[in-house]
């Protein structure tokens, strides 16, 4: 309450008299409860690269399957001999579950830095401003540019994300919000869509498009392959997040007297808008490196293309396929930089999406 | 905080429930005639869990639902501001009449109906991405109500939540800055927005600490000048301060019954049935 801050209780000290103890942190382990761990660990490392030296097994693999067979051992035992049976389960299960977490990191980590030291070197303002309509394909870097590829890339992946976006969060709102009789089915279609191979997604357009209709390569057809591979992820994504919104919410907005769009415009989806841009960012990562789909519709190009709705069009992973695929080493060098590039695009996008949705209001 | 003149106020309703009963006749009474629940069943799926529930809200009163757990009070509530047809396998008979017109009679406007039968949740439940003052002020846009004075109504509300001192210097702050007691008084203000005569409260206080419930309770009490409130409780002693009627539910593994109704003073010092007796005296339930 409001007033408590005015009648403090009788027996309490002015807090100018009161001595105030230093914050402390008595549960973390001081340095010296930590060196058993630190030589366990140093021990560990020297174990493991004597084994390697004076046994068969070589290599960076060999040291790493000892070093993991060693620590758990290791860690294990010291446990024991301190405490007990359980603190060494307890130790045992810390070092696999960190082991595990740097068998995710490593490969990512280490796919970042690859693109970066091989695509970095490869970049320079005047890729940006150029396309590789009159580029050999065995000219140095400084000639030629991907802007034709960077432009093809946001016109595809933006004009699906239109697309997806409204078709993706209705079903969502129809099977978490109409619940109609369909849902059953619809959710299941939704299912067996994020199972479909995007070259699938870009042969049904190609199909339709191409074939059926007469029509030629663009990029508009592209984004519609793109589309629907996007349009389940979001779907299943936004559907989960709109499930964790309570059903409380709802009910308020009903009993001031709304009705049921009311107030999923005004409360559900506010509620949720945070996870709904995380569904709409996953959706994007699924198609932003997609290339299959790409080569049946959009069928690529090395000139500019500024218009999303007729011609051939190129992308960036399309350039990057293309460049490798010349087998020149500068078409390898040029499909880094891409792949650079295609990340760095991406992750701007993540993070403005990330920025608006964690701004409230 | 009751003073003297609502104490005998109480005291002559407790003594002269026949005419009141008699006043109430359509269009006599400035806050309507009030909400009268005639022969309420419940079902869902196939579960019969309300059975015969016939009790009258006389207007500008305050009427307590006490019962143990799971013997229909929620259900029942649910049923009088029709928010009972959102669970899928419900089914009800019965009339509820809001100034004497059944809200379940054909082509009504069930938003029209929800607006003038507000209702509080057991947990506090702002909306967590509107401010104070947007919570307040939401029901005029989920319900599209226009108004000219925004800002009036905003402090009208707030204060006779007994909200106002304490949130007047942050009401853009959100909602879930609040505590638990302050978010609920938020949830009450936010109902008297859109104004609606009856105010229906599930246990409103049973996640709060007592010293916001005593604030609710005064909330509760001030607001019965104007508008009927029925509030669900398991808290005997808030049953006993705030309201001038109670109604006591009970099941025995079958449907809930209403098995007692009368002024609250009757039902705590008198009541008439034995079970009554046993669980306001705390011997079961
Ligand atoms: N959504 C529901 N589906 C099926 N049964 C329900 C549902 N809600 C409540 N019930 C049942 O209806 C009965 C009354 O519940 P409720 O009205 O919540 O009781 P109270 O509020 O008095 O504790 C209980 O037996 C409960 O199990
Ligand atoms: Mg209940």
């Amino acid at each position: 309450m409001s007033t408590v801050t005015e009648n403090k209780p009788q027996g309490s000290n002015d807090p100018n008299q009161m001595m105030v103890p230093r914050p402390l942190k008595p549960w973390k382990a001081t340095p010296k409860q930590l060196l058993p761990d630190v030589f366990g660990a140093i021990g560990t490392v020297i174990a493991s690269l004597i084994l390697v030296l004076v046994s068969p097994l070589a290599g960076i693999l060999g040291f790493i399957l000892t070093f993991i067979v060693l620590s758990l051992f290791i860690a294990a035992s010291i446990s024991w001999i301190r405490k007990d049976r359980k603190a060494a389960a307890n130790s045992v299960s810390t070092i696999i579950i960190y082991f595990l977490a740097a068998f995710v990191l490593l490969p990512v980590a280490s796919i970042v830095f690859e693109i970066i030291r091989k695509g970095a070197p490869g970049l320079s303002i005047g890729m940006f401003f150029d396309d590789m309509s009159v580029t050999a394909s065995d000219a140095p870097l400084s000639e030629g540019g991907l802007l034709h590829a960077l432009v093809g890339s946001l016109y595809v992946v933006a004009l699906a994300t239109i697309v997806s976006i409204p078709i993706g969060l209705l079903t969502a709102l129809y099977l978490t919000e109409v619940k109609g009789k369909a849902s059953g089915t619809v959710r299941f279609f939704v299912q067996a869509m994020s199972g479909v191979p995007s070259i699938v997604a870009g042969l049904f357009i190609y199909a339709v498009w191409m074939i059926s209709l007469g029509g030629s390569y663009n990029t508009a057809a592209g984004s519609l392959a793109l589309a629907i591979l996007m349009i389940p992820t979001v779907a299943r994504t936004a559907e989960e997040v709109l499930k964790l919104i309570p059903t409380d919410l709802r009910e308020a907005g009903l009993a001031l007297g709304a009705t049921q769009w009311k107030t999923v415009a005004l409360v559900v989806i506010p509620a949720a808008r945070s996870g709904l841009i995380t569904a709409v960012i996953l959706g994007t990562a699924r198609v932003a490196g997609e290339t299959a789909p790409l080569l049946l519709t959009v069928g690529g190009n090395d000139a500019m293309n500024w218009n999303p709705f007729s011609g051939n069009n190129s992308a960036l992973p399309f350039y990057v396929w293309k460049n490798f695929g010349l087998g020149t080493e500068t078409g390898a060098e040029r499909a880094w930089t891409g792949i650079f590039v295609l990340m760095v695009v991406v992750m701007i996008f993540f993070t403005i999406a990330r920025v608006l949705g964690n701004k409230k209001g | 905080m009751d003073n003297e003149g609502e104490k005998d106020m109480s005291q002559t309703k407790v003594n002269s429930l026949a005419s009141i009963a008699a006043t109430r006749t359509p269009g006599t009474s400035a806050m309507g005639v009030g909400l009268e629940a005639r022969n309420v069943h419940a079902w869902f799926g196939q579960k019969h869990v309300l059975s015969d529930i016939s009790l009258d809200f006389y207007a500008g009163t305050v009427t307590a639902l006490i019962g143990p757990s799971g013997c229909g009070k929620s259900t029942f509530i649910r049923i009088l501001n029709r928010m009972h047809e959102f669970i899928p396998t419900a089914a009800m008979a019965g009339e509820v009449l809001l100034d004497g017109k059944d809200v379940y009679r054909s082509g009504v406007d069930v938003t029209k109906i929800r607006l003038g039968i507000g209702m509080v949740f057991q947990k506090p439940n702002p909306f967590p991405s509107m401010t104070i003052k947007e919570n307040v002020l939401s029901g005029l846009k989920l319900a599209q109500i226009k108004i000219n004075n925004s800002d009036e109504l905003l402090e009208d509300c707030l204060v006779r939540a007994g909200l106002w001192s304490e949130v007047k210097d942050r009401l853009d702050q959100y909602g879930g800055t609040l505590s638990g007691g302050q978010q609920q008084r938020l949830c009450i203000a936010r109902s008297l927005a859109v104004k609606p005569q009856v105010l229906l409260m599930d246990e409103p206080c049973s996640a709060l600490d007592p010293g916001s419930t005593l604030r609710i309770e005064e909330t509760i009490r001030d607001l019965s000048k104007t508008m009927t409130i029925v509030i669900v409780t398991h808290n005997m002693q808030q049953a006993a301060r705030v309201s001038d009627y109670t109604g006591f539910f009970l099941s025995d593994g079958g449907p809930g019954e209403l098995i007692e109704t009368a002024p609250t003073s009757h039902i705590f010092s008198n009541p008439k049935d034995k079970r009554t007796e046993d669980y306001v005296t705390g011997r079961f339930g």
